[in-house]
């Protein structure tokens, strides 16, 4: 039976990049023909498996964490498409395993969504899980967040290691009080930063008030500035260039470095440590910068107030033009309230230069709320993004976009640009 | 030279704000501003003084453990939010503060959280989580766009009237088609999107009683909603 639904999922997935369709269509099939093969395959790592979920940052701290424990000698297995259902896992492990259905790693770091992390724990529980953050995102799915922190909370329960939580996260921190019998590891922020990152309780009104966390933190994030930050461990302090853009990839580094020193322990090199994340690149559309006409072009995700606002923060207008590309397919969420819970009052001195998308006409509306000159609107983004390149040709450029835009925008520009294909 | 200013109080921003109603606050913040007005934005949380002189009062949706929070506090305040509704001032509740504006909240598991009795309404919470893309039709406001997102489903008593008739999704329940309520000037409803940008007529409705009441009679600009009748467009063309 197990090589047999391997080498149907290999066959599938052959066929299936072939054609040039989705990635986790092999990992469906393999699933449904062999529900045991995920947990066959990822039992037995010498280094077992880490867990990352939460709303915000999950790609791009999965990336963290995997190159970090690479450059600590680690061969480490991870689902990098961004695929964060299982039946992406699944996908990516048809493409590593060998016919017997056996993993060469020493370790598994996966990136899961909130509900299939809960699906996925249960087939194969965690050695640990990195938990960053519960916010507002995808209530047509979830419901409310309240619901949401409980699907973390089932992903911690089923941990055997150590889970590591945001202690800025109330509803993240919370979890801990759900584990008592487990150790947890905390990373968060100098209190001098809190209100750089203001929760969802905080969306209006007093924001960064609430008291400084008294909880212990194994990495505090202690001072940013532009692409440089410095961390706090063990009380020595250590100063990094990264390149990842954004405080909010930057706070997520923290949390990145504290996973991984949950896994090593006392073996961890810690110069080796901080010379990996320097080099970390941002993930395929989380800041990502492309060159279009000699002029840089940056691709921002944009897909819950949180990051939209953080975006934004992150990323200041001056000198740039702007474009804001919004869908509201099932990926990007369909209820577009969430955009009037982003203030947009940053762009504008600079104006916004194009605003596309299935729901450009909500976009232009909410920018138009916030007195912010717009220059055109066109729904289809194809149209928009030849049009925004033409009339800002001398100009560096940045596109906010939700995940469906993103890879239509990723897309086009693939055919006038070089756009690093993952799959 | 402002025509006058009207004051705006929100209910619970920080407890009762889960999706969008701050949008609901600045579309009447700003279309009192485009309209010659000025306004006052004011806030009420769990254990302020309820403030003296408000002219239009606004309440959001919140998360089943927010609306625990805000629960005696409501209470406290529900005579004078009685007494206001009653004397014609203009109030717009969406979602968790539509529900506790009637008379009761029968939860899932059977415990009855007391409503203030605003509006003859009663809902009771269910397993079935209604969500999606909402199309009304409404003889005072026309067309209504927006998006719903709740599991208790309500039932009208004889002294309120649906805000309009769903042609599209659930509406106030699974069955008989209803979508909101109204009662004198008061506006409820399940639609968040948020509500009053694509639907500026509610809006305008709200400004003019509050401005009739205040100033005895309301004197609008001629304001361009073509953008709102566009994403209305484009919003009916979508998936529920």
């Amino acid at each position: 039976m197990f090589p047999f639904s391997v080498l149907v999922g290999k066959a599938v997935r052959r066929i299936s990049r072939l054609r040039g369709g989705g990635s986790a269509l092999p990992g469906l099939v393999v699933e449904k023909i062999d529900p045991g093969f995920m947990g066959r395959a990822l039992s037995g790592l010498p280094r077992g498996v880490v867990v990352i979920s939460g709303t915000n940052g999950k790609t791009t701290t999965t990336k963290m964490v995997v190159e970090l424990l690479q450059g600590q000698g680690l061969t480490v297995f991870t689902n990098r498409t961004g695929s964060n259902f299982t039946r992406g896992v699944a996908a990516a492990l048809l493409g590593e395993v060998n016919w017997r259905g056996k993993l060469t790693a020493d370790i598994a770091v996966l990136e899961l969504d909130e509900a299939h992390a809960v699906h996925f724990v249960k087939l194969v529980p965690p050695t640990h899980c990195l938990l960053l953050n519960v916010l507002r995102d995808q209530l047509d799915r979830f419901g409310e967040i309240d619901q949401t922190t409980r699907l973390l909370e089932q992903i911690a329960a089923k941990t055997t290691g150590i889970v590591v939580l945001n202690r800025e996260d109330p509803r993240v921190a919370g979890i801990a009080s759900t584990v008592r019998d487990r150790d947890i590891a905390y990373f968060g922020l100098d209190s001098s930063l809190r209100s750089t990152f203001p929760n969802d309780d905080e969306l209006r009104g007093d924001i960064g008030v609430a008291a400084p966390s008294s909880l212990p933190a194994d990495v505090i994030l202690e001072h940013v500035a532009g692409n440089s930050a410095s961390f706090l461990i063990d009380g020595e302090s250590t100063s990094v260039d990264l390149r990842l853009r954004g405080v909010y990839n930057i706070f997520n580094a923290a949390a990145a470095l504290a996973t991984a020193r949950a896994v090593l322990g006392s073996e961890i090199n810690r110069a080796g440590l901080f010379a990996s994340l320097a080099t970390v690149e941002p993930a395929f559309g989380r800041g990502e910068s492309l060159v279009v006409g000699g002029k840089p072009l940056e691709l921002v995700l944009v897909k819950n107030p949180s990051g939209f606002r953080l975006g934004l923060k992150s990323f200041d207008a001056a000198g740039h033009a702007t474009m804001i590309a919004i869908n509201d397919n099932y990926a990007d969420g369909r209820d577009m309230s969430w955009l009037w819970d982003v203030d947009f009052d940053s762009l504008g001195l600079a104006g916004v230069d194009m605003v596309s998308g299935v729901r450009a006409y909500d976009m232009a509306l909410r920018l138009k709320y916030d007195d912010v000159e717009l220059r055109a609107i066109e729904p289809d983004t194809t149209l928009a993004l030849r049009d925004f390149i033409d009339s800002t040709t001398d100009q560096p450029k940045r596109i906010f976009c939700t995940y469906t835009a993103m890879l239509a925008v990723r897309r086009d520009l693939s055919k006038i640009t070089t756009v690093e294909v993952v799959s | 030279m402002s025509k006058g200013t009207l004051t705006i109080l929100q209910l619970y921003p920080k407890e009762m704000n889960i999706y969008g109603d701050w949008g609901n606050v600045l579309v009447l913040k700003q279309r009192l501003a485009w309209h010659g007005y000025t306004s006052v934005i004011l806030e009420h949380s769990a254990g302020d003084e309820f403030p003296e002189d408000v002219d239009l009062i606004i309440g959001g949706g919140g998360q089943d453990s927010g609306q625990l929070v805000i629960q005696q506090d409501l209470q406290a305040i529900a005579p004078k939010l009685r007494e206001l509704a009653e004397d014609g001032l203009p109030m717009l509740v969406i979602c968790g503060l539509y529900q506790l504006f009637g008379n009761f909240f029968k939860t899932h598991d059977g415990t009855v959280i007391p409503g203030i009795g605003i509006l003859d309404l009663e809902t009771h919470g269910t397993n079935e989580r209604l969500i999606g893309n909402v199309v009304a039709d409404s003889d005072e406001f026309g067309e209504i766009h927006g998006y719903e997102n709740h599991s208790g489903q309500t039932r009208l008593g004889p002294g309120v009237k649906p805000l309009g008739t769903v042609t599209r999704g659930a509406g106030n329940n699974s069955t008989d088609g209803s979508e909101g309520a109204r009662h004198r000037n008061v506006v409820a409803s399940y639609l968040h999107g948020s509500l009053l940008p694509k639907n500026p007529a509610i809006a305008d409705f709200l400004l003019r009683k509050a401005a009739e009441r205040k100033f005895g009679s309301f004197q609008p600009a001629d304001l361009d909603d073509s953008l709102a009748d566009l994403a209305r467009r484009h919003a009916g063309a979508r998936p529920r």
